[in-house]
């Protein structure tokens, strides 16, 4: 078997990892929160939850909290089991290294 | 792509975000610790309203259902509480701030209602109990609630919590079991058992930082 299959492409960067580990373990995040959790920059977060809804992994919900705007995510029953995947394939790779 | 280390450090950031997404982990050992002092005092000062010059363990000079007696220590308890309520807010917030987390979050309000709906229930209880003249009460319903409180709010902070909540508990039921020492067994559960949980949690994670 290839050492390195079942490998996630889309978590490759460290920084999608983490949005998708943090959006495992909670229902649903505003944007704000997972850009102060995360220290980064408005842009960047941007950017790097664009691509995980591409493959879809996340979803987006846009809503209003009176006047003022609010994004919401969640990971999406693909995007779970995607991420499974990807750790069960580093345990994997570890557990051969030893 | 990707070594061992590589893994290892994606795993440790992993299980780095879930945790500080999940729970509340600005709960600073110091508010223990505070929290203790304050509930000691307050129980020093009752102990003089009520038993001084005797011992805590023996006869009593007062009687705590005249109600002036029972208004200073109302008024004791209440300024116990609010005096913890600020140390806890303020270690909170400090320790927030030293690690760079948000002060206040979802996890906040999460944390903040997995604690405030028992304790709520309880002191609305314990209030209908002493309108009644119920006041054997007041100590093992205190210890009962803050004990259940604190069980449910080990889901949202650091689980060693649980066993204060529990420990919380135990002393409840025996107070209950025992009447006419509550004010030694709160001050117990308030007192040494929020220093001792206090100075565990600081030692264990914040005295290295």
């Amino acid at each position: 078997m290839d050492l390195l299959s079942g490998f996630d492409k889309a978590f490759e960067n460290r920084v999608r990892l983490q949005i998708m580990s943090v959006l495992v373990v909670n229902e649903e995040l505003e944007f704000n929160f997972l850009k102060e959790l995360l220290k980064l920059s408005d842009g960047n977060l941007a950017s790097h939850i664009k691509a995980l809804e591409k493959e879809n992994y996340v979803q987006v919900w846009k809503g209003y909290n009176g006047r003022k705007p609010l994004t919401k995510y969640s990971a999406t029953g693909a995007g779970k089991l995607a991420f499974k995947k990807h750790l069960a394939a580093i345990e994997n790779f570890i557990n051969k290294q030893k | 792509m990707g070594n061992t280390t590589d893994f290892q450090k994606d795993l440790a950031s992993i299980r780095d975000m879930m945790e500080k997404s999940s729970r509340f982990v600005s709960l600073s050992g110091l508010s223990g610790i505070f929290a203790g002092l304050f509930a000691l005092a307050g129980t020093v000062y009752a102990y003089f309203l009520i038993y001084y010059p005797n011992s805590p363990f023996g006869f009593r000079f007062v009687y705590v259902n005249q109600s002036s007696v029972l208004l200073k220590l109302l008024l004791a308890a209440a300024l116990v509480l609010i005096a913890s309520v600020l140390s806890g807010f303020y270690f909170s917030r400090r320790k927030a701030i030293a690690s760079g987390l948000p002060v206040w979050s979802a996890i906040t309000r999460r944390f903040l209602f997995s604690i405030l709906v028992p304790l709520v229930s309880g002191a609305v209880f314990i209030g209908l109990m002493l309108l009644k003249g119920n006041l054997e009460i007041v100590a093992p319903a205190c210890l009962l609630f803050y004990g259940l409180a604190l069980m449910n709010a080990g889901n949202f902070t650091y689980s060693e919590i649980r066993v204060l909540g529990a420990l919380e508990i135990g002393l409840g039921l025996i107070s209950a079991w025992i009447p006419g020492y509550g004010l030694i067994f709160w001050g117990a559960g308030f007192g040494l058992l929020h220093i001792a949980y206090g100075a565990l949690m600081y030692s264990r994670y914040e005295s290295k930082h």
